[in-house]
């Protein structure tokens, strides 16, 4: 029998019976839906973490030099933050010895910050992130300012009281107004509004526009941090390579200033994004590797149901398989035709699957801050294994319908 | 080329074992049929009727001895071998008509030129030609359970005849069929025969079998009469 007759007569096959076929591909369905819908959110959380979560919390080529780490990953232990609650703090002193150490080209900032209400007339916003920083710091952060300017070099060293803002708190102190000149006040101290940082959009649903900087030098330095010092230094490199050897620059002053002995470990952390990127990438690895045990545990329960439905097909076609064996076909062509048959079924399955799967990723990209990125291999997976499944589940109820005695088979009823 | 042997049966045996028994189904048969000939094989149950049916089918294979089919030794075949033979030389009729129940009288008249490898549209005109030819061509469409049982052996007639086969075999055709209708499908076979058609009857009906040019009767596995009545 040609490949195209047992393909329609499978499909026949299993439209006539669409309520066994339906029980039957369920254990597949569920393996493959799981598969698509998986894969596709952890590829949208893996595109995430490297396009968005890295890169806007620490920036490409970026390094951090913190007290201790400001992105905790996995189990810090309760000794581990006490020593980090010993070390020193980053002063002024420490962050202009690293910039002046550095010997390749890059881009400084200082960084600090802390939470205050911004008041403009009788206006409040709440809890915004105030952050007192350097000129450079909009530069490093890749922010483009829709209105209004940066501040300069000149204000950042005077600690002149200027501000620039996020778009959304620009939205929602000033509304339709022109935000440029007006004065705001934050815990009483008037500062004027120099500039807005066009929309960076939201992580993890939490909006990136709700924000404002100030010179470090300003009256913001009372609000963030104790006297001269900085919750961190942002260096920023122009390739992975500069990117190290700054690294290594920084942690050579770091040290000296410190008086560390070569066995003794730093009193600071250098940070970058790396280090975010291979936690994410062995959460990741877990989750790979936990997704063809669960796959493979359903679709290995959906091949036995598979096979015992095939085992039912042959007992119960078993005349009809003796008739087409009188009229001349071979072992293969019977062989074929339920081999066809459940492979046909398993992969309509997967199909089902795959369409579930797929939506259930849109539906978790729609209704929560997760992305989903749908993975083309993994459907490419889906139907292979649908296939793969049906096929391996139909061979030993195909090979006992190949092997049935013609003249038996015809006397059953 | 009238005259030509189309079957040969020499020394034919076929035992079956059951548990610790040996069924001795037949006994050493040797019979010759030639082309075009009208045989009826007639016998009391347990005559071994039924079984030679079998062989001569190519369902079965013996356990001894020589059986020709158009000059070709299909005894010594294996499996695939006789299933080719079956669909190209061999069309049968059964007492319960072994239809498919699900596909139509088209379909299954189709069948046996599936497994011959004619592909689809060449199929259609086929099949379409055999049911013409068992005045069935205004039922091509109907399931088996939407036609009578003259007409279901009537299709059955069909899909036997659309390969073109070297002999038909039909295992009480008329078994199933009250007399009227079996009257009409012996004339049918009369008709195929007049057509050139060689066929073999497996019956227990006497006046069946009269309609047969030839009558073979067996018993204990053995040909015990042989006779071929004077043409009209």
């Amino acid at each position: 029998m040609p490949f195209r007759e047992a393909i329609r007569l499978a499909m026949q096959v299993i439209w006539a019976q669409k309520m066994k076929s339906t029980f039957s591909v369920i254990g597949v369905f569920i393996g493959v839906t799981f598969l698509i819908a998986v894969v596709s959110i952890i590829q949208g959380m893996n595109g995430y973490m490297t396009d968005r979560f890295a890169s806007t919390l620490l920036g490409v080529n970026t390094f951090q030099l913190r007290r201790y780490p400001g992105i905790q990953m996995g189990d810090v232990s309760a000794d581990t933050r006490r020593e980090w609650r010993r070390r020193p703090r980053i002063t002024y002193d420490d962050a202009r010895a690293v910039t002046a150490g550095l010997s390749v080209p890059a881009i400084t900032a200082w960084e600090s910050t802390s939470r205050a209400d911004i008041v403009y007339a009788g206006a409040v916003a709440k809890d915004i992130e105030i952050i007192g920083a350097t000129e450079d710091y909009f530069r490093l952060k890749k922010w483009n300012l829709e209105q209004g300017r940066p501040f300069s070099p000149q204000e950042a060293r005077a600690g002149m009281p200027v501000l620039v803002i996020g778009s959304e708190l620009a939205d929602r102190l000033f509304g339709s107004l022109d935000p440029i000149g007006r004065e705001v006040k934050i815990r009483g101290n008037p500062y004027r509004i120099v500039g807005v940082v066009e929309p960076q959009g939201n992580l993890f649903g939490i909006s990136l526009d709700k924000f404002a900087v100030a010179p470090a030098l300003s009256a913001v330095k009372r609000l963030v941090n104790p006297p001269r010092v900085v919750d961190a230094v942002l260096v920023q490199a122009e390739s992975i390579d500069d990117l190290r050897t700054a690294m290594a620059d920084a942690e050579a002053v770091m040290r000296s200033r410190r008086g560390l002995r070569p066995a003794e470990e730093n009193t600071f952390s250098l940070e970058t994004s790396e280090a975010v990127l291979d936690f994410w990438s062995k959460i990741n690895n877990v989750l790979m590797l936990a997704l063809p045990l669960l796959v493979g545990v359903s679709v290995v329960v959906g091949g036995i149901v598979i096979m015992n439905i095939m085992l039912m097909a042959v007992a119960e076609r078993t005349r009809e398989i003796g008739i087409r064996k009188a009229l001349g076909a071979r072992r293969g062509d019977i062989m074929r035709q339920f081999l066809v048959e459940s492979a046909a079924l398993a992969t309509v399955g997967a199909g089902l699957g795959i369409v579930t799967g797929l939506t259930a990723a849109g539906i978790v990209q729609a209704t929560t801050f997760l992305p989903a990125k749908v993975a083309p291999w993994s459907i490419a997976v889906a139907v292979i294994l649908g296939a793969g499944v049906g096929m391996t589940a139909g061979l030993y109820p195909a090979s006992r319908a190949a092997r049935l005695d013609p003249v038996e088979a015809m006397r059953q009823e | 080329m009238h005259d030509a042997i189309i079957i040969r049966l020499a020394g034919l045996t076929r035992e079956y074992r059951m548990d610790a028994e040996t069924v001795h189904a037949l006994r050493g048969v040797d019979v010759e049929i030639r082309r075009n000939e009208y045989v009826a094989i007639m016998g009391p149950s347990g005559s071994g009727k039924s079984t030679l049916m079998n062989v001569v089918g190519c369902l079965d294979t013996p356990t001894a001895g020589e059986y020709w089919l158009n000059g070709v030794e299909v005894s010594a075949m294996d499996d695939d071998e006789l299933a080719r033979v079956r669909n190209r030389e061999i069309g049968f009729v059964f007492q319960t008509f072994n239809l498919l129940p699900r596909a139509s009288a088209l379909h299954n008249v189709e069948l046996p030129l599936i497994y011959a490898g004619v592909g689809a549209r060449e199929r259609h005109q086929q099949a379409s030609r055999a049911l013409e030819r068992v005045g069935l061509g205004d039922r091509m469409h109907h399931k088996p359970n939407e036609l009578s049982g003259g007409q279901r052996q009537r299709v059955a007639i069909a899909r036997a005849l659309v390969n073109a086969p070297s002999i038909l075999l039909a295992d009480e055709p008329t078994g199933n069929l009250d007399s009227a209708t079996s009257a009409e499908i012996m004339d049918v076979f009369e008709q195929l025969q007049d057509q050139g058609q060689t066929i073999v009857m497996v019956t227990h009906e006497a006046d069946i079998a009269a309609r047969a040019r030839r009558v073979i009767t067996l018993l204990d596995g053995r040909v015990h009469s042989d006779t071929v009545r004077e043409a009209a």
